[in-house]
């Protein structure tokens, strides 16, 4: 299970994302989240501040999701963060090439809160925080 | 010249070719699940036709580019206001009430989501696309110049809090 103060970091070029999986992790009782807009941005936090989970859009201007999950894989401080990649793109290639990159789950937009709940159960077990 | 009322198609529409469903119905599921999964409103998709009069009104418009492998074209999506408003307003679970950056950002977020599910069917269809980062245009009673000689497919929406229509354009990329 994720522990309940567990430290969250959010990444999505649209704010509209960050807030609807924010509210999504809030309605679970995750209220530890911080928020970047890009890989570059979320990089930065990641080297300063010690993150619990990253849950990151693909598809963004500058350094994207899938450019975030391989630096933090090759980083031995960062390297072991579950990355849950949330993202449009639905194509079976993205899929693999996301798992091939050690990514630890991936869900496909839309989704729904319960959905991600569940998600987030796949990765740690039992997710409602206390 | 009295310009035409937002929303309201201004020119004679002709009946979609049964040839491009295969492109066209991609569109029509993705925008219903997007829609229905993000804000529980449940579009109703109209007849798709071949749009004539390339401008197009609206209050707030997505564009999204799309090239893929021998095929590109645009994917546009438009709202009318009170649409709009009530689909951000569900997505985010509180009142929106005005046009303003939250309703850009969420149309450019509908316009990712929905160029994404479409081209996650196509590409069961042999047509692969690449990622491309949405534009969005906001202003009441807007017009865009489609500039195209290729037929640009409009497929209308209505929901209970106004209409929408999503429009796309693939052709064959130049050798």
């Amino acid at each position: 299970m994720l522990d309940p103060n567990a430290k969250i970091l959010v990444v999505d070029d649209f704010s509209t994302m960050r807030r609807i999986i924010k509210n999504a992790l809030k309605s679970l009782n995750y209220t530890n989240i911080d928020e970047a807009d890009d890989g570059t941005s979320a990089l930065q936090k990641l080297r300063v501040e010690r993150f619990d989970l990253v849950v990151c859009d693909w598809n963004m201007p500058g350094m994207s999701g899938i450019e975030l999950l391989r630096t933090m894989r090759a980083d031995p401080t960062m390297k072991a963060i579950p990355f849950l990649m949330v993202t449009a793109e639905a194509k079976r290639e993205n899929i693999i090439e996301a798992i091939q990159a050690g990514v630890t789950n991936y869900i496909v937009k839309p989704f729904t809160p319960t959905t991600f709940g569940e998600k987030l159960t796949a990765m740690f077990g039992n997710t409602k925080a206390a | 010249m009295q310009q035409p009322a937002p929303h309201q198609p201004k020119a004679e529409r002709t009946q979609l070719p049964a040839m491009r469903a295969d492109f066209v119905n991609p569109f029509i599921t993705s925008t219903v699940n997007v829609i229905g999964t993000m804000a529980s409103i449940q579009p109703r998709p109209g007849k798709p036709c071949i749009k004539h009069d390339l401008r197009n009104y609206a209050d707030v418009t997505g564009i999204i580019g799309l090239l893929g492998d021998g095929v590109e074209g645009t994917m546009a999506i438009s709202f009318a206001e009170t649409c709009i408003l009530r689909v951000v307003s569900n997505m985010l679970g509180e009142e929106i009430t005005d046009l303003n950056h939250e309703i850009e950002d969420a149309v450019g977020e509908l316009t990712n989501m929905i160029s994404g599910g479409a081209r996650a069917e196509l590409e069961t269809k042999g047509h692969s696309f690449r990622m491309a980062i949405p534009s969005v245009i906001t202003r009441r009673g807007h017009s865009i110049a489609v500039i195209t000689r290729f037929p640009v497919v409009q497929i209308p929406f209505e929901t209970d809090y106004g209409p929408f229509y999503v429009e796309a354009c693939l052709h064959q990329s130049p050798t």
